[in-house]
């Protein structure tokens, strides 16, 4: 298989043995229906405790089933601080994942038939006795270092702890490098602490929310759409940046509609202002600050009028804005945002916004950022992991050194065989993420998998992703399964446990079964020794004064807190885990590893005539590819739409609902169409979608070719030099409004 | 700009972008409906006045059309009905607000009547007709002994049907170009020249028609004066009646309104009604058959064109 | 009593969460709805802006949908609920057509349904209907009008609110907070 180019595989090519199969599931499922029907009995109003896996957030909440046994509705759990008993579109519609009957349905095996890739359906055992060889080779070979783990989602725990009883800790995820990772880096330079998710963001109670390209209300995040609501309530002023006429925009009280990539000069402006204007929290910077000195002199020049030219934003604005966060001071957030991962100096941007709260004073303060606490939970004694005989990180030696968690787009590079590198990546497990629209430069992404060995995927839908595996398996939903304990931090220490609701459908099976059962089959029995999830569950609650049974009855419990520091007390004495002990305004971390110490401004690149900025987000009903198929959220929204500013469309002579396919500035062309919604709501000179969309693969009756995926035109990517993000957004598209004849293009 | 859109959910086809709840069945009812009661009016008419004798093809041969017409009208009722089952619930209540309920209760009088009424005069269409049973014999006798207050009946419930076809729009606030009184009195004028058209058609006596043709002339002529005065009623309400209008008047129901259901089926049936009376002679059946047509698409223009107009907030 | 709700359009964000929570509350078919959502935007960029609403059955009143059911399906129950008994529906449609809201759908078993404030699977119990409970930003309100403590009364006092096609004669009781 090394040598043999690997063949996407398209719907229909499931091999002979998959249809034998495919009919006795079908059976199967029959039987389980009558026997719902006459043997399940008075099920009505029966509720399982669960949390959430349509997003990260992972709210708590409730499964009901009807009177039939089927699952009917999820309602979230009133204790919980993730949701406070109310779940969000994506999660309530989360039953729509159980009951989509485009599911992966048993694992399956690449074989060839007649020359061409086929996937034959196996049995579990066959999929992983096969997998596990192929394992040992690799190993046996090439180290086990050379195994990677790509994951998104509560099954990493699984397979992250198969992977290091094996003996590589090379586990990565798309929430690092493509999402948070500059803000996360950015906050832990400055603050010597990350934000962490859910956030520590103390929207609730602050006076003043200053959002930045985050658009909470399409951005659904639970917590943080509920807070920035009782924000609104008690009369919080918004301000919201964002080259969109966002949801947020439309409740804020200033929306700046800043010209795309210039964010950074808003930043030092607002820094300039403050610090001329003595607007800043002198006593909180004096105690708590180094460079503030540095600072002052460095934002000297970057006077709004200077950053008028670059943003588009009235000077007044950007003066009167900076008085309404100082005025709230110090219950004022100038929000980190999430997805922030841009334009390439990311890190920088977020060390802005980070310097911008010091300034205010707002870290550690009520309405600011608050300190959370997570519940200390034990682990199962398990022996000793082996120590690999390299770390993660030297597969992209020297870069990257302020990441403080595996680069994705790190491993996916050093996957590709080149010359200079010792060892190279052999085999990808992929769990929860579908790489094809996680990762932008679609090629590297192939061009990495067809170097590989193998590669295994681990989902729950067909999606793209799964076409390009060596062997699919099956996983059940979240409603079919246990996971390990949410114990995220929070305001107070909390855990959730998630129960089964249903037995898992067709003849898929949960992540914790599948990564045991090939630990079984490499012999790592050692590193697995419960007997099944509710033995490990029950062991870890019992540790902390809970157990299996209580957890069922409650869904979450909370703790008290070990030290009474939500905040900073006044004039308390804090040391800050950086190099100087103190937030640092300038950071030595950066200047260490020859970066900037303090922010500055770069110029971004521009689209050409005739192109456009090509933008993206969020929007409520939906969690990026994850969702495209739910039969209760498409039902909400099952397409997405390029929005585009009147005037373009009036210069291309597009009409609204027209489809039209879009080419980017490297020639990539869009395989899908997709339609035209024009809207004051967005600017001249960017173009607006919702990631997501635009599958290619057939099997998902619901979302095959439904609008386009971002994804693909985004192939110039400006990495982060400081933590290796990739920065998506200078890709700049152009229209084809003769969708037919570029197909016949395309194909020639 | 301004956009207003449906963010999510009404993805019921029904509804949206415009009602289309109903499809051919109802304004088919409706026609048949007014088509019957100008019919069985002048069949009543003239039995009070006592003029069978004098027009023979209106009181003893159209009205034989009526129960198959009324029938085919409520199959089409019935075929409309998404809860067809429940169907009998209809008649389990007299819901005096709803047109719909009086509309068939008064269908539930008018049909049997038609059927009573076509029975006595089966004998022109079957000379030899044979009872076979005594009681109906003894049936018949009672319904002819009594058939002016049968005619009195019939003559009201068909003026009642006649309107019933109208106001069951007109009942519909919702709809703009429904909402307008004018709606009864204009179907009932069209249901009875649709009827006097039936008659011409049928009638083989130059007198009946020639009669006939004057009193349809006379029908287009306020059926002329109503649509008239109903755009002017509308063009001079709210902006939502403004609209409905305007489907009518530069609209997408411009041409086949002003074309076939007022040139077509009313200005030149007139004309060679006219023609007639000055006794040009032209093929008789002509323009009543146009002023049927135009009856036939009258109802399904409104029908449509109703279901298209909205309240916009 | 008269029992109303009230919607904030300036917190409404528009997620549509009230919309797929009624679906999986009432077990309103894929493909229907009994709730749906509505974005106004007015301006040039970037002089703009926006009304959210999540719209669904007004419970009118005076309410044409009662009004012109010719079986007496559609009723009043209590608190001025408007509510259609599927087992005398006869699909005939008059509702759908006499609603100037169009809140009405053929459910695919063939009787007419909409919104029933989840009256009876809710509300008499206790709780709010399924939307108002799940909305993320809280922005519903719902309660008896005749009692001066209930959410909505307490809303409607303390904010400015309009209904929607008041002109229509339907006196609508679903309020909309401006
Ligand atoms: N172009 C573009 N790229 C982006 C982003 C963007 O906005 N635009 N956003 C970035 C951000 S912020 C993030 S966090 C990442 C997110 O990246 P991902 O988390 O990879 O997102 P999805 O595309 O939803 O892929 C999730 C996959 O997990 C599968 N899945 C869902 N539930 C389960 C489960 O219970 N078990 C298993 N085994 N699989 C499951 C789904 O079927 C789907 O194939 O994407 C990043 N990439
Ligand atoms: N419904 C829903 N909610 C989600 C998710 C989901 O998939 N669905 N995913 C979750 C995850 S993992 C993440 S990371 C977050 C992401 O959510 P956010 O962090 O809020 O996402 P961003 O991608 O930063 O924000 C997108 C916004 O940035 C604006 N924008 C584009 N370019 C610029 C620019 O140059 N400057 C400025 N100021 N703004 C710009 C866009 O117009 C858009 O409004 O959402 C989370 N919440
Ligand atoms: S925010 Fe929504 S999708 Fe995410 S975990 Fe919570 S309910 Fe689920
Ligand atoms: S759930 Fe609440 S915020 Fe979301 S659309 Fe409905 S009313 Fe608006
Ligand atoms: S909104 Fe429509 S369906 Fe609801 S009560 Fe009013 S008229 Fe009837
Ligand atoms: S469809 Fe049903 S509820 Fe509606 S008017 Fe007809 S019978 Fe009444
Ligand atoms: S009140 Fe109940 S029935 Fe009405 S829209 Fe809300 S959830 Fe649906
Ligand atoms: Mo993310």
């Amino acid at each position: 298989m090394k040598t043999n180019r690997r063949q996407f595989i398209k719907i229909g090519a499931l091999g002979t043995g998959g249809i034998a199969l495919a009919a006795t599931t079908h059976n199967w499922s029959f039987a389980a229906d009558l026997v719902k029907k006459y043997v399940a009995g008075d099920t009505a109003g029966q509720r399982t405790a669960t949390y959430c896996e349509v997003c990260f957030w992972q709210c708590a909440g409730w499964v009901y089933k009807d009177e039939d046994g089927e699952i009917q509705k999820i309602i979230g759990n009133e204790d919980d601080p993730h949701c406070n008993g109310r779940f969000c579109p994506r999660g309530t519609g989360g039953i729509g994942q159980y009951h989509d009957e485009d599911r992966l349905k048993t694992p399956l095996l690449r074989t060839k038939e007649n020359g061409k890739d086929v996937f034959k359906a196996v049995d579990w055992d066959e999929a992983l006795d096969f997998i596990a060889a192929k394992m040992k080779g690799i190993a046996e070979k090439h180290g086990p270092e050379c195994i990677a783990l790509f994951t998104h989602g509560s099954g990493g725990a699984h397979f992250g702890h198969l992977l290091k009883a094996f003996g590589s800790q090379s586990i990565t995820a798309p929430s690092f490098a493509q999402c948070r990772g500059p803000r996360e880096v950015g906050f832990l330079t400055t603050f010597g602490d990350i934000i962490y998710s859910p956030e520590r963001t103390d929207i609730r109670d602050s006076k003043c929310l200053v959002l930045i390209g985050s658009h909470i209300g399409e951005n659904m995040h639970n917590g943080q759409i509920q807070e920035m609501s009782d924000a609104i309530d008690k009369g919080a002023t918004i301000i919201t940046v964002d080259p969109r006429f966002s949801t947020a925009a439309s409740k804020s009280k200033f929306w700046l509609p800043i010209k795309p990539s210039t964010d950074m000069a808003l930043l030092l402006a607002w820094m300039n202002v403050l610090i001329e204007n003595g607007w800043y929290d002198k006593d909180y910077v004096e105690r708590y600050t180094y460079g503030f000195e540095e600072l002052k002199a460095h934002v000297q020049p970057f006077t709004p009028e200077w950053a008028y030219g670059i943003t588009t934003i009235d000077p007044n604005v950007i003066r009167k804005t900076a008085k309404e966060m100082f005025d709230a001071s110090p219950a004022v957030i100038i929000h980190p945002g999430r997805h922030v991962t841009w334009y390439g100096d990311d890190t920088q941007r977020l060390r802005a916004v980070a310097i911008l709260n010091a300034l205010l004073g707002s870290w550690g303060r009520r309405g600011g950022f608050y300190n959370p606490e997570k519940a200390n939970v034990p682990d199962f004694p398990v022996p000793e992991f082996p120590t690999p005989k390299r770390t993660p990180t030297e597969a992209y030696e020297g870069k990257y050194n302020l990441a403080n968690e595996v680069v994705s787009n790190g491993i996916c590079d050093a996957t590709i065989p080149t010359p200079d590198k010792n060892c190279s990546f052999k085999m990808w497990m992929v769990n929860g993420t579908n790489l094809m629209a996680a990762l932008p430069n679609q090629k590297q992404t192939i061009d990495a998998i067809n170097a590989l060995e193998l590669l295994v995927v681990v989902d729950t839908m067909p999606v793209e992703i799964t076409g390009y595996a060596d062997v699919v398996l099956p996983e059940c939903t979240y409603l079919e399964r246990y996971d390990m304990l949410r114990k995220s931090p929070h305001r107070e220490p909390n855990i959730a446990v998630r129960v089964p609701a249903a037995q898992p459908k067709y003849n898929s099976k949960p992540a914790d079964w599948i990564a045991k059962k090939l630990a079984e089959k490499l012999g790592l029995d050692a590193f697995f020794p419960w007997k099944d999830m509710e033995e490990l569950l029950d062991w870890q609650l019992k540790e902390i004064g809970s157990s299996l049974d209580e957890m069922k009855r409650i869904g979450v419990k909370k703790f008290p807190r070990t030290y009474d520091d939500l905040y900073f007390a006044p004039g308390e004495d804090v040391s800050f885990n950086t190099t100087t002990g103190k937030i640092e305004l300038y950071s030595t971390d950066m200047e260490a590893e020859g970066f900037d110490p303090l922010p500055v401004y770069t110029p971004h690149e521009e689209p050409a005539e005739g192109f456009y900025r090509l933008i993206y987000g969020r929007a409520p009903m939906h969690t990026f590819s994850r969702t495209a198929n739910n039969p209760n959220l498409t039902d909400l929204m099952d397409e997405n739409t390029l929005w585009v500013n009147p005037k373009v469309a009036k210069l291309w002579g597009l009409e609204a609902g027209q489809e039209v396919k879009l080419k980017n500035q490297d020639g990539i062309i869009s395989t899908f169409a997709i339609k035209v919604r024009i809207t004051e709501r967005i600017r001249w000179d960017s173009v607006y979608m919702v990631h997501g969309f635009g599958h290619n693969n057939k099997k998902l009756s619901r979302a095959h070719g439904r609008g386009i995926n971002d994804t693909e035109l985004i192939t110039n990517v400006k990495v982060d030099p400081v933590m290796g993000g990739t920065g998506m957004r200078s890709n700049f598209v152009t229209f084809i409004t003769d969708i037919y004849s570029t197909e016949n293009e395309k194909k020639s | 700009m301004k956009e207003e859109l449906i963010i999510s959910g009404r993805m019921n086809q029904f509804i949206d972008p415009t009602l289309h709840i109903w499809h051919w069945h109802i304004p088919l009812y409706l026609f048949l409906g007014g088509l019957s009661a100008g019919i069985l009016f002048f069949a009543a008419y003239f039995t009070i006045t006592g003029k069978e004798d004098k027009y023979p093809t209106a009181v003893k041969l159209a009205p034989f059309l009526t129960p198959v017409l009324l029938s085919v009208g409520l199959l089409a009722l019935l075929l409309d009905l998404k809860h067809k089952t429940y169907f009998w619930r209809l008649y389990t209540t007299i819901r005096i607000e709803s047109p719909m309920s009086w509309g068939a209760w008064t269908l539930m009088v008018v049909t049997p009547l038609s059927f009573v009424w076509s029975a006595l005069n089966i004998k022109t269409l079957f000379p030899n007709w044979d009872w076979k049973y005594k009681f109906l014999y003894d049936l018949e006798a009672f319904f002819r002994k009594n058939i002016k207050p049968i005619a009195w009946i019939l003559l009201i419930f068909s003026l009642i049907l006649g309107v019933y076809t109208g106001i069951l729009f007109s009942a519909f606030n919702a709809r703009p170009l429904w909402n307008t009184s004018i709606l009864g009195p204009l179907f009932l004028t069209s249901g009875l020249s649709t009827g006097a058209a039936a008659i011409v058609l049928l009638s083989r006596n130059h007198a009946e028609r020639l009669t006939f043709a004057r009193i349809d002339l006379m029908l287009i002529g306020i059926e002329v004066f109503l649509i008239i005065h109903m755009f002017m009623g509308f063009l001079a309400s709210t902006q939502v009646h403004i609209e409905a209008a305007e489907l009518f008047l530069g609209g997408p129901y411009t041409t086949p309104f002003w074309l076939f259901v007022f040139t077509l089926g009313l200005a030149v049936p007139a004309v060679l009604e006219m023609l007639e009376l000055k006794k040009f002679h032209l093929p008789y059946w002509i323009a009543p058959a146009l002023v049927i047509a135009g009856g036939l698409i009258f109802r399904f223009l409104m029908a449509n064109a109703g279901q298209a107009s909205r309240w916009l907030y | 009593m008269r029992y109303a709700m009230a919607v904030d359009t300036k917190k409404c964000v528009g997620c549509s969460d009230c919309v797929v929570a009624c679906q999986t509350e009432n077990k309103v078919p894929i493909g229907y709805c009994r709730d749906w959502v509505v974005e106004v935007m007015d301006g040039t960029y970037p002089q703009l802006e926006i009304e959210i609403r999540s719209e669904r059955c007004n419970h009118c009143e005076n309410s044409p949908c009662v009004r012109c059911c010719p079986t007496g399906a559609s009723h009043y129950a209590d608190g001025g609920v408007v509510l259609v008994t599927p087992d005398e529906c006869i699909g005939c449609g008059a509702c759908i057509a006499s609603c100037p809201y169009d809140a009405r759908y053929p459910h695919p078993d063939g009787y007419v349904d909409k919104c029933t404030f989840c009256l009876d699977n809710r509300v008499k119990k206790g709780l709010d209907p399924a939307c108002v409970s799940v909305c993320p930003t809280k922005c519903m309100y719902f309660g008896d009008l005749d009692d001066p403590n209930s959410p909505v009364s307490k809303v409607l006092k303390k904010r400015k609110f309009k209904t929607l096609i008041p002109e229509a004669g339907t006196q609508p009781q679903l309020y909309f907070l401006i």
